[in-house]
């Protein structure tokens, strides 16, 4: 896409050793701009209101960063392959219907149109491989399927959370507050997944050289469908924790994640192409999102007109400073 | 016959069978009566669709990874502008349409002064900015009642034998984009960014420049929607622009364009806008539920793009 960035892996042979030096202080200063970020919003926070700071005020304000999270992770399984998926956010609100009534009432059922719902993630991602379809289409149209399903099964806001998911969610464990620990949790399972395991590289090949790959005798097919469908466990999980957390359900409560996901994923350091992803990136900059997005700005007095516009703000400042950085690195 | 055929071969056929096989449907279903009348009532919503998917268009076109997600909030904001500026006065029209089209305008250069600058990627850079743009144009819009000048919303509404004239501006717009795409610099250019950015900045195409210019187009025709919406609807809203996100990204790709990039297709942006208010106005005649109409829509711009596809995208 750039074409600077071939010239620059020219001249990266002939780097003195003072240079490559400075170099891996950037690529270093740039693997911790996520972690970077999220403690300047902590300290913003902690600077505006000291109270906040504390056991009972990170579990309120990390309050819904579990479901954030998963989706930005479900999210990051479908990039790491070059794909997009703008569908994530109504799956969510799908998810979130079918828990709140087939599983509390019928929870085999529920089981059941759950685990179908992966599947059918799954052969999205195989349906993308076979006919080479473009992902935000073939992604934007199930994006009306899952709303379209999401008021079939519940017309009016209501339901509830099968009690099992609302202890869950309720868990208060001593000294670190549940989010933080779910977050770290969720962070560290994906990244050994994904980044140590052997087929965790392949997932992660399929986008960095998809033809090297298909050549070395790997199934693109196969990548592909395994990415989607973890897309789409992932996708159910945060529907699930998002009804632990609000008790009921509503067809259009996840619709805001869609968009939410794809920061997450580029505030974490992911690129949209190439494979490049990092989960604990990627779970740092839900969190990010969650603070920055209401606790920050209410505590900051910004009126609720431009809360909004506080929220692109601090999406391109982030950016900002990483292009900074980036531009050292070359 | 052999026309027949070289015509079955252009991309943006099928999606002018697939707007008339869905008329047709409706016609058969409620036994020929408002044939006519739906097609007005098409003509006169695709309008607004395609001003804004043509400018969708040649930023798509751009390559992977180009996409103007702020065309929303953008189109809500011109709207609110546009009427401000008229403040009901007939005479200040022209002004208001100019008002717009700048405000459009400036909303791309930021976009690409985003892109450029900071090196973020359009989907990033465009969808912060129309979080910025949302927030000005709630705080600026708030309360605002402001009623189009009598003689614009007639003119949004103007038909002539069922035809809306808006319509026919808009296939007059629709030739030129055409032309200015296949036969014209910076068209060619465009493509040729879309097909190979390091090989078009070799062969002297100056990148920045086409790149800035096709956002600022993207831009400016969304503001000129905004304020021929805000005519056509008779006021000014916050959310109405909001559905025009996903629908400016389907007609691109269902009317033939390359999600990949380099290959535009103007006659399908016409032929997807048709066929997408169509299907709406079908599953609305049918009498479906809501979330029928959704799950239908849904799966049939999946169906189609599946047979449609076969094209090499890198997203």
């Amino acid at each position: 896409m750039r074409p600077e960035m071939t010239a620059a892996s020219l001249e990266t042979a002939a780097r003195t050793s003072a240079e490559r030096g400075a170099l891996a202080r950037a690529r270093l200063l740039r693997g911790l701009l996520p972690a970077l970020s999220l403690a300047l919003v902590l300290l913003a926070i902690a600077w505006l209101n000291p109270r906040a700071i504390s056991y009972f005020g990170f579990s309120l304000m990390l309050n819904l960063a579990i479901p954030i999270a998963l989706a930005t992770i479900a999210q990051m399984f479908v990039i790491s392959g070059n794909e997009l998926d703008l569908s994530i956010g109504t799956f969510v609100g799908f998810v979130g219907c079918v828990t709140a009534t087939w599983l509390k009432e019928a929870p085999l059922i529920g089981v059941v149109i759950l685990l179908g719902s992966i599947f059918v993630y799954a052969l999205l991602g195989a349906l993308i491989h076979l006919r080479n379809l473009p992902s935000i289409v073939v992604t934007l149209g199930m994006s009306f399927v899952w709303q379209g399903l999401a008021i079939l099964i519940l017309p009016k806001p209501g339901g509830k959370a099968p009690d099992w998911l609302l202890g869950l969610m309720a868990f208060k464990p001593p000294l670190v507050p549940f989010p933080i620990i779910a977050a770290l949790l969720i962070g560290f399972i994906v990244h050994f997944g994904l980044m140590r395991t052997s087929y965790g590289v392949i997932l992660r090949g399929s986008g960095g050289n998809p033809a090297a790959l298909g050549r070395a005798g790997w199934s693109l097919l196969k990548t592909k469908i395994v990415l989607f469908a973890l897309a789409g466990l992932f996708g159910v999980l945060s529907g699930m924790a998002l009804i632990g957390i609000t008790t009921s359900a509503d067809a259009n409560i996840g619709n805001g994640y869609t968009l939410l996901a794809i920061a997450g994923v580029i505030l974490g350091g992911g690129e949209f192409v190439g494979g490049r992803v990092s989960p604990i990136g990627a779970v740092i900059g839900a969190l990010t999102l969650a603070l920055a997005a209401s606790p920050l700005l209410t505590f900051m007095h910004i009126p609720p007109d431009w809360q909004v516009a506080a929220n692109g703000a601090i999406l391109i400042i982030v950016l900002a400073a990483r292009v900074l950085i980036s531009r050292r690195e070359r | 016959m052999a026309s027949v055929k070289s015509l079955l071969t252009k991309p943006w056929i099928w999606s002018f069978l697939g707007a008339l096989l869905v008329w047709l449907a409706t016609i058969v279903f409620t036994g020929g009566y408002g044939a006519g009348g739906m097609v007005t009532a098409a003509l006169s919503l695709a309008v607004f669709t395609v001003i804004v998917g043509v400018g969708q268009m040649f930023v798509i076109t751009l390559g992977p990874g180009n996409v103007d997600l702020s065309l929303p909030a953008n189109i809500g904001l011109a709207s609110a502008v546009a009427m401000k500026v008229m403040d009901g006065n007939d005479s200040m029209i022209a002004v208001g349409l100019l008002a717009a089209l700048a405000c459009g305008a400036a909303i791309g250069a930021a976009n690409y002064l985003l892109i450029w600058a900071l090196r973020i990627p359009p989907i990033i850079a465009t969808l912060s900015a129309s979080f910025i743009i949302q927030s000005i144009d709630i705080s600026y819009g708030r309360g605002l009642q402001i009623k189009p000048p009598p003689g614009f919303a007639d003119f949004a509404n103007w038909q002539v034998l069922g035809i809306p004239v808006l319509a026919i501006l808009t296939v007059l717009f629709t030739v030129g984009a055409a032309i200015a795409l296949q036969r014209m610099v910076y068209g060619r250019s465009v493509l040729a960014i879309g097909q190979n950015i390091r090989a078009a900045w070799l062969a002297g195409v100056n990148v920045g420049r086409i790149r800035f210019l096709t956002y600022m187009l993207s831009g400016a025709l969304g503001g000129i929607d905004g304020a021929l919406l805000a005519g056509y609807f008779r006021g000014a809203n916050v959310d109405i622009g909001n559905e025009y996100l996903l629908a400016s990204i389907a007609v691109v790709v269902i009317g033939g364009t390359s999600v990949a990039g380099g290959k535009a297709n103007v006659p399908g942006v016409w032929g997807a806008a048709l066929f997408l208010v169509l299907l709406l106005t079908m599953l609305n005649t049918f009498g479906v539920s809501a979330g029928v109409r959704l799950l239908l829509t849904g799966l049939i711009i999946v169906g189609v793009i599946t047979a449609a596809g076969g094209q090499k995208a890198l997203r």
